[in-house]
């Protein structure tokens, strides 16, 4: 099966030395939905951004290779790669409210990455706009196209993300943490939705989150970041029985269950913590030699 | 991060020096100008017409900046014209500040009918062109430094009381200021002992500025031959005259322009300076 | 039904404040010690010249009756005869109300072009030296008035390097009728770029004076709303499509960066208009701002009046423009 997202150890740090991914290694296929979970501020949304080429001024790549559908993104000149991510990926954002660009009308700004940047025709991008608007269960899409974000609820907004990062047929959807923002019930309704799509599109999904309990519903395989490290890569079965890594483990059992939602919150046990960070020294210091 | 901000202090710093430094410098000139100027400043010699400054060919010593039309020494005319700028400066800022601050502080405090009658003439002032307002007030007035000062304060005190008016609203929302009420304190005492002292870094940042608006109104007001007693030395008169000889004599309006431009800049980046210094974001 | 109510009560207040100017210049004027009539007449005139005069002009009234004489005139588009020039004071003052908008406008887009071009060059380069740069310029010509920016760039490019005209609206020499007083657009239609070439070569200094204090303002306000804006989520979104720095800072965040400065850009429009008063002045370019100095030098009341109501009317127009500018750009003012 084609791997549409390959990183390979890949390596961001702030400024000249101070890392916040550290050897990242981490494939999507095609048609699999990979869990990245991780406490806050371990670097999940930085795999995002690097993927996107959309890292905070003051990081930079150190190493590593990004490969997406076969084309290595660091070795092309910046605008093809613009180019290439445009075509054969797609973010879903966290918060739908701040995602929409208040001033413009929702038609073009699903349409707008298929005109300008993929060159399509004006009129069959319109019509690709109102299939994925029907898709994504969204009622008078005609409508809803003219409209202003302001005049859309949340859920509404989430659904039009969900189908302008469908738009361009992308190979890969990186969706960070989409459902935080939005309450329980359209959270459901929203997970749902992403999920049918990624199957009716076979599309690869990186699917960013706090929340196992997500995970065990619609990922196929799962990435276990602590402080920019890669702890645990494996499949969910395999996790969800007997994870690998003591940290994994612990994050397992410090998760709620929805069947005993008696269950006290477990933390994290320190000692694991300190395990993880000798892991992290370790990396580190293995760098420093090379 | 730390060092950052100790750059962005530095900024500051030189800002303040340079600009405190030439404001100085003016102060004295000002107070001994008699002893600076090289020659009587009123004095007029038709031989001595229209010299160059220093460095070009034709140049007289004792007249360093050259001289105008009328033969009068342009460097001595700035030392002198400094007088006037700089009591213009103090004093319409300081009573444009008393006024349009008190005005402000009441309106924002008070809030009710003094705050709508206030509202309304700041808008009924804001729709005066000020430069033609102060004209006019003049040539009411006649010329002469009380009517250039009276004219100053008259159009500017709404720039205090728009900004304490509205500085004055949001500490008045402040807790301090209700328990203050609890207290027992009076209304007035209130103002004066609570939000005063909150709005007074603003006031002093507006003061500044306002200085430097002073001199630009009273050059310009000698720029249209209304300031002063036409024989009295004014930077804005020496440019009024140099704009006319300009071709001729550029020296005569490139000095005093100097001069206007340093010094509204110093007072203005004094003000600034001062901004960024109050800001506690920066302490 | 709230719409028109909230015009309605800009259109009283406004009429407020037209009302308080007129009441205020009317007064202030006529503390005049000197008599206005008697400078008008050689030294030793008959009194009885003066008291016709005086009637004529209705001078022998009492300040209030004066003054609702001269406010019922104006209701019906009668401003009054100037003392100096013996013509109706609305005729002077519309044949110099073109020259002076024809300038402010002309400064104004020259204002929005510059000020908009730095934001916009300093928000692509944010972090460079160039930005740096962008800002210390930005500092200096905020705090210098647009009277010194006159004078430095009569010295620049009147003397130094003599590039523009220095003073008046066209070269006298040119021979050509103009069929209304709005000369430069009036060139233009009539395709006659020469002239229109010797009018922008007068007007340049004057409207790049005014249009500096201005840019500087725009160029502050709109990179600060644009440094913002870059930072918000849609902005990112859009740069996950694949679009470059440009498209991203000019089509996404612009637009939005605009809205907060325009209320500002605005008042300080108004700002740039009372500055044409002593710029035409500095330029001697014939417009009402020149008209109003000799009006007062020469005491010439009604003109005087005449002069600072229509300012005070095109304030006010200024303002209740952007602000319906606002509300229309505004998509969620647009749709209540
Ligand atoms: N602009 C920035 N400059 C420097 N460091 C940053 C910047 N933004 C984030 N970081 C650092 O990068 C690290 C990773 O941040 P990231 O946003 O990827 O975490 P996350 O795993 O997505 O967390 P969350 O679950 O809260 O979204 C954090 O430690 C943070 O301190
Ligand atoms: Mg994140």
């Amino acid at each position: 099966m084609n791997t549409f997202l390959t990183i390979e150890d890949l390596t961001v740090t702030l400024g000249t030395s101070c890392p916040i991914l550290r050897s990242v290694n981490l494939k999507v296929k095609a048609e699999e939905v990979r869990g990245l979970v991780g406490e806050s501020g371990a670097g999940k949304s930085m795999i995002g951004k690097a993927v996107f080429g959309t890292l905070p001024t003051a990081l930079r790549i150190t190493s590593g290779r990004i490969i997406l559908d076969g084309e290595d993104l660091q070795s092309l000149s910046p605008r093809e790669r613009r180019r290439i991510i445009g075509a054969k990926a797609a973010l879903i954002p966290q918060d739908p409210l701040t995602a929409l660009n208040p001033s413009r009308r929702i038609g073009p700004q699903i349409t707008n990455r298929l005109v300008d940047i993929l060159g399509w025709h004006k009129a069959d991008a319109r019509l690709r706009a109102l299939e994925l608007l029907d898709e994504v269960h969204i009622p008078e899409p005609e409508r809803v196209m003219r409209s202003y974000p302001h005049e859309l609820s949340g859920g509404m907004r989430q659904r039009i993300l969900i189908a302008s990062a469908f738009a361009a047929k992308p190979k890969l959807i990186i969706a960070d943490e989409p459902t935080t923002a939005l309450d329980v019930i359209v959270q459901k309704q929203v997970l749902q939705m992403t999920k049918e799509m990624q199957k009716r599109h076979g599309t690869a999904l990186l699917f960013v989150t706090h929340d196992l309990g997500v995970v065990s519903k619609i990922c196929q395989s799962i990435t276990v970041l602590y402080n920019g490290l890669v702890l645990e890569d494996t499949s969910i079965a395999q996790f969800f029985k007997q994870p690998s890594h003591p940290y994994s483990a612990a994050l397992l059992r410090a998760t709620p269950k929805y069947t005993d939602p008696d269950s006290s919150l477990m933390p994290v046990p320190s000692a694991v913590i300190r395990a993880a960070d000798e892991e992290v020294r370790a990396c580190d210091r293995i760098h420093q030699n090379v | 991060m730390d060092n950052a901000r100790a750059q962005i202090k530095r900024k500051i710093g030189v800002r303040l020096w340079l600009s405190g430094g030439w404001l100085t410098f003016l102060v004295l000139a000002a107070i001994f100008a008699p002893l600076i100027s090289p020659q009587d400043p009123l004095a007029q010699d038709l031989f001595t017409s229209r010299l160059p400054p220093f460095w070009v060919d034709g140049a007289e010593p004792g007249y360093p900046l050259g001289s105008d039309s009328l033969g009068r020494d342009v460097l001595s005319r700035i030392v002198f014209g400094t007088r006037i700028a700089l009591s213009v400066a103090f004093i319409a800022g300081t009573i444009t500040c008393l006024l349009g601050a008190t005005l402000g502080l009441i309106a924002g405090y008070f809030r009710g009918w003094p705050d709508m009658l206030i509202s309304r003439l700041v808008d009924i002032w804001m729709a005066f062109p000020p430069v033609l307002f102060a004209i006019l007030l003049i040539a009411v007035m006649g010329t002469g430094l009380t009517s250039i000062i009276i004219a100053i304060v008259v159009i500017d005190w709404t720039r205090f009381a728009r900004v304490i008016r509205a500085e004055a609203i949001g500490q008045s929302a402040m807790d301090y200021v209700a328990s203050a009420q609890v207290a027992g304190r009076t209304r007035f005492s209130t103002m004066f002992r609570e939000i005063l002292p909150n709005v007074l870094p603003t006031i002093a940042v507006l003061l500044t500025l306002e200085m430097g608006i002073a001199v630009i109104v009273e050059s310009i007001l000698s720029f249209v031959n209304l300031s002063i007693s036409t024989d009295q030395p004014t930077w804005g008169g020496m440019i009024s005259e140099g704009r006319v000889s300009v071709h001729q004599a550029w020296w005569v309006l490139i000095f005093p322009l100097l001069t206007l431009f340093l010094t509204v800049l110093s007072f203005s980046q004094l003000g600034e300076g001062l901004k960024d210094h109050f800001d506690p974001v920066l302490k | 039904m709230t719409r028109i109510k909230r015009i309605l009560l800009r259109l009283l207040t406004m009429s407020i404040t037209l009302f308080g100017v007129a009441v205020i210049v009317f007064f202030v004027i006529r503390v005049v010690p000197g008599n206005p009539i008697s400078m008008m007449l050689p030294p030793g005139a008959q009194e009885e010249d003066i008291a016709r005069l005086q009637a004529l002009y209705g001078f022998d009234r009492s300040i209030p009756e004066q003054f609702f004489i001269w406010l019922s005139g104006v209701m019906q588009g009668d401003l009054g005869t100037s003392i100096t020039t013996h013509q109706p004071v609305l005729g002077l003052v519309l044949s110099r109300l073109p020259a002076t908008l024809e300038l402010s406008v002309v400064a104004l887009f020259l204002a929005v072009f510059i000020g908009g071009f730095l934001a916009l060059a300093s928000t692509r380069m944010r972090g460079t030296r160039v930005e740096g740069m962008i800002d210390v310029a930005n500092g200096m010509a905020l705090s210098i008035p647009d009277f010194l920016w006159g004078l430095v760039l009569v010295l620049l490019f009147g003397v130094l390097w003599p590039v523009f005209h220095i003073s008046g609206r066209i070269s006298p020499t040119l021979d050509f009728q103009f069929q209304t007083k709005f000369y430069l657009f009036e060139s233009v239609m009539r395709l006659r770029f020469d002239i229109w070439l010797d009018l922008v070569s007068h007007m340049f200094l004057p409207a790049l004076a005014l249009a500096i204090p201005l840019a500087a303002i725009i160029a502050q306000l709109l990179k600060q709303s644009l440094k913002e804006t870059m930072h918000l989520d849609y902005v990112t979104l859009s740069r996950t499509k694949g679009y470059g720095e440009n498209h991203v800072i000019i089509q996404e965040a612009l637009p939005n960066a605009i809205l907060p400065t325009l209320t500002l850009v605005g008042v300080q429009f108004t700002f740039l208009i009372g500055g044409t008063v002593i710029i035409e002045r500095l330029f001697s370019y014939e417009g009402l701002g020149n008209m109003a100095i000799d009006a007062v030098i020469n005491r010439d009341l009604p003109l005087i009046q005449g002069i600072v109501i229509l300012f005070a009317l095109i304030f006010t127009i200024v303002n209740l423009a952007v602000d319906l500018t606002y509300a229309a750009l505004n998509p969620k003012l647009r749709h209540g």
